[in-house]
């Protein structure tokens, strides 16, 4: 071993005195603040290619990012497809997914909306011993019977995210045999567009 | 024809028509090149209109029609050993010429062998461009011999990837994925080549590369984010400057050596950027993290504000995030805006290429860092910890020693490549960087086998410069079969093996976290590598004793061609300074006895 080094041990050497948090945040070391996890729609404008999905699904996983869920549908010019991201992390986490997202070569625009139109739909099989029962909470949630048989009356329903947990929930003490949902797809609200980066 | 075909095998040693330098004379006696009739001289043609003059490759079935076109092109092919050391070498050659490495390779295991030399380039961002064959469109998802998903398998570790679908727009992929590589924050791209599309027929001719029109990398910075950012960085009383690979990446070395001197601050480096800033100045602080100078890692630990440029502050450098820099400012400038805030909170963000940058900051200063105290205090902290060792002429030979001969016995501009490990680590610290892309290393996948086919890369790339490899016996062995394509290539590399017998770091962490049981590291018998040297056609040599190294240092640079020099050294030594992984920087050990005092 090398015997010569010299300067104070390391107890010994001036220590300052601030500090991060784990996200990298200076922070009062008497206060330490973590970011709680909130919600964000995020809409990206992509090419309409095979294996964008994957690069986008790749992405979050391999980034350890939360997906609450994912949507995609073509848009209009035939060329672009529109995918609705919701995910759930902290502030500097949501900024990541943005930044992420945008460096992905088939990715044309990201944005988180804020104040936009989000809907779901939701397929809800019950059993079919109260049909009357069913098709009353179905039309209380804006929703309809789409298959109605001897034993199971199937509900569709579109809505907020919150809304069908709910009508789902309104629906338990028929007895849900099966739940479908596609997960929250959203537009930009008012005349403001959905495409366009956000920075 | 009129061009000289590289057949192989020249002569060894004095063969010269293979040189890349030679080619260019016979190409400009064609007045118009030949027009391209299919999907793979479309590829080749890519290439030629985007300036590229050598690619490393090995053959194989699926990427035998690109191969085909190549045989009347004025690219320079290099066959390699191993698809690996074709991903390597390309890297290296990255590095050193700033244009992207070009390499190839055939579908399946070709393409799969290349994967490390990708995620080396793409953590380090590296510019490189893969071709690689696949199965013809047809049997693609039928599990077809030697198909491998190569699109799926390297999306993660490339800046991009393309399927080509078509002959007529291959070409454009090519260019497409070769701009992608060069510009912005540089990094590897590829195109996965079925065998239908290089051998359908086409006339269309490839233009020059064009980035995707959803890329626009940013230049200038905001000025407003600029101007916040000087302030702060003028009030500083304790200011550094955290250049990191970005700088040269972006061929700003210039810019901050004016910007620091100028303003009399502080330089620290990241590893991938040793040399951008001349260690033996007296504002360079070199390389902090795990195991950087005691006096840059106190630098970094006690400034007040931190001017990071280009750098993602990758975990060898911070150590744990809650006591780096705890007191710092951090104006984090990147021309990749998701590297701002990813590791370390940005007070100031700034977004933009780093000469740009250091370019608008000068004008931006509203004065220099009030900063002699601390500047006094940075040279306190160099006198305090200095990077010395112990050389006792009757104890083996230490590693240190023979970095330091090396680098006596070599011009300022010579470029060392590395594999992985405690030579590496030797390499960085004991040899004093002058000049940017002049250390040529696996910085961020810390790929063991990188050095010798990096040395390679770097010797084509730079041919003009004395290429040396510093390696590891473990690393070595890795890929040690490169040697058949330096002497194939007559290629002057000059490669030390700093041989301890085993994998020193992993050893070195087993006797310091692991109760000493060293599994699987130690290797009881290592060949002779003078003697497989030999074998392979080079040129080897033995070291072992202090009173040698000077003598066969300067025989084994002087030998026109590959050789290799067996240093046998001290088999006890180890990488200090040290910082434990996650620990805090301003706790380092400079030996043993230190570490053990922080661990406990």
């Amino acid at each position: 071993m090398t015997g010569d080094m010299t300067g104070p041990a390391p107890s010994e050497r001036p220590k300052p005195a601030g500090r991060r948090n784990h996200q990298g945040i200076r922070v009062d070391p008497d206060a330490l603040a973590e970011h709680q996890p909130r919600r964000a729609v995020i809409s990206a404008l992509v090419a309409h290619e095979p294996g964008v999905l994957a690069d986008v699904s790749g992405l979050f996983a391999r980034r350890q990012f939360n997906i609450e869920s994912l949507t995609v549908g073509p848009t209009t010019d035939g060329e672009t497809a529109r995918m609705t991201i919701v995910v759930e992390e902290p502030e500097p986490g949501i900024e990541q997914v943005k930044r992420q997202l945008r460096k992905e070569i088939p990715v044309h625009s990201v944005r988180e909306l804020e104040g936009s139109t989000e809907r779901e739909l939701a397929l809800i099989k019950v059993d079919g011993d109260d049909p009357a029962g069913v098709s009353a909470v179905a039309e209380m949630y804006g929703g309809q019977a789409v298959e109605a048989g001897a034993e199971v009356v199937t509900v569709e329903l579109t809505g907020t995210e919150a809304q069908v947990d709910a009508a789902i929930e309104a629906f338990e003490r028929y007895g849900v045999r099966e739940v479908a949902r596609t997960g929250t797809a959203a537009l930009a609200g008012g005349p403001q567009e959905t495409a366009g980066d956000d920075q | 024809m009129t061009e000289q075909r590289p057949t192989h095998p020249p002569e060894p040693a004095t063969e010269t028509s293979a040189d890349p330098d030679t080619e260019p004379a016979d190409e400009e006696q064609e007045t118009t090149p030949k027009p391209v009739q299919n999907g793979a001289q479309a590829v080749i043609r890519a290439l030629e209109n985007a300036g590229v003059e050598t690619a490393f490759g090995v053959q194989g079935g699926a990427i035998m029609p690109v191969y085909d076109a190549l045989y009347d092109s004025s690219v320079h092919h290099i066959t390699m050993a191993h698809e690996q050391g074709a991903s390597h070498a390309a890297d290296a050659y990255g590095i050193v010429t700033g244009d992207p490495g070009v390499c190839l390779a055939t579908s399946g295991p070709g393409a799969t062998n290349l994967v490390t030399g990708l995620a080396d380039a793409n953590m380090d961002s590296d510019p490189v461009l893969a071709l690689t064959g696949q199965v013809p469109t047809e049997f693609v998802g039928n599990d077809a011999f030697q198909e491998t998903d190569t699109v799926g398998v390297t999306a993660p570790v490339t800046k991009g990837n393309y399927f080509a679908t078509s002959s007529d727009t291959v070409g454009a992929d090519v260019g497409e994925a070769f701009a992608l590589a060069r510009d912005g924050r540089q990094g590897p791209t590829l195109v996965d080549l079925p065998k239908d599309v290089t051998k359908g027929p086409t006339d269309v001719e490839p233009g020059e590369p064009e980035r995707p029109e959803t890329y626009n990398p940013p230049t200038d910075a905001d000025p407003e984010a600029v101007d916040e950012a000087a302030r702060a960085l003028a009030a500083a009383e304790k200011p550094v400057i955290l250049a990191g690979g970005g700088v040269i990446k972006g061929n700003a070395s210039d810019e901050l050596r004016q910007f620091a001197t100028e303003h009399g601050i502080p330089v620290v480096t990241t590893m991938p950027s040793v040399g951008v800033f001349p260690e033996d100045h007296e504002l360079a602080m070199e390389m902090a993290g795990m195991h950087g100078t005691g006096y840059a890692n106190m630098a970094v630990t006690h400034c007040d504000v931190m001017f990071a440029v280009g750098t993602r502050f990758d975990d060898r450098l911070t150590g744990g995030v809650e006591t780096f820099a705890p007191d710092a400012e951090l104006i984090h400038a990147d021309i990749d805006a998701s590297e701002i805030s990813k590791n370390i909170h940005a007070d100031y963000p700034v977004v933009g290429d780093a000469a740009a940058v250091f370019r608008q900051f000068a004008d931006a200063m509203p004065r220099s860092p009030d900063a002699q105290e601390w500047r006094e205090q940075c040279a306190t902290w160099k006198d305090e910890y200095p990077m010395t060792y112990d050389a006792p002429k009757d104890e083996p030979l230490k590693p240190q020693f023979v970095v330091e001969a090396v680098d006596e016995a070599t011009p300022d501009d010579a470029i060392v490549a590395t594999g992985v490990g405690q030579h590496q680590m030797w390499a960085v610290q004991y040899w004093t960087y002058k000049e940017p892309r002049t250390w040529v290393s696996s910085h961020g996948l810390g790929a063991m086998g990188y050095g010798l086919p990096a040395a390679i890369g770097a010797k084509v790339g730079a041919p003009d410069q004395e290429v040396v490899c510093f390696d590891g016996d473990g690393s070595f062995l890795m890929t040690c079969q490169e040697l058949a394509v330096a002497v194939r290539e007559s290629l002057d590399i000059t490669v030390f093996v700093l041989n301890n017998e085993a994998i020193g770091m992993v050893r070195q962490w087993q006797d310091a976290f692991f109760e000493g049981r060293r599994m699987a590291s130690e290797y009881p018998w290592v060949p002779d590598f003078a003697a497989l040297a030999d074998a392979f056609g080079a040129r080897g040599f033995t070291l072992r004793e202090y009173d040698d190294v000077a003598d066969t240092v300067r025989e084994a640079l002087d030998y026109e061609g590959p050789s290799v020099v067996d240093c046998h050294i001290d088999p006890r030594e180890n990488v200090f300074p040290m910082v434990p992984s996650g620990g805090d920087n301003g706790r380092f050990a400079m030996n043993s006895d230190q570490l053990e005092e922080i661990k406990g």
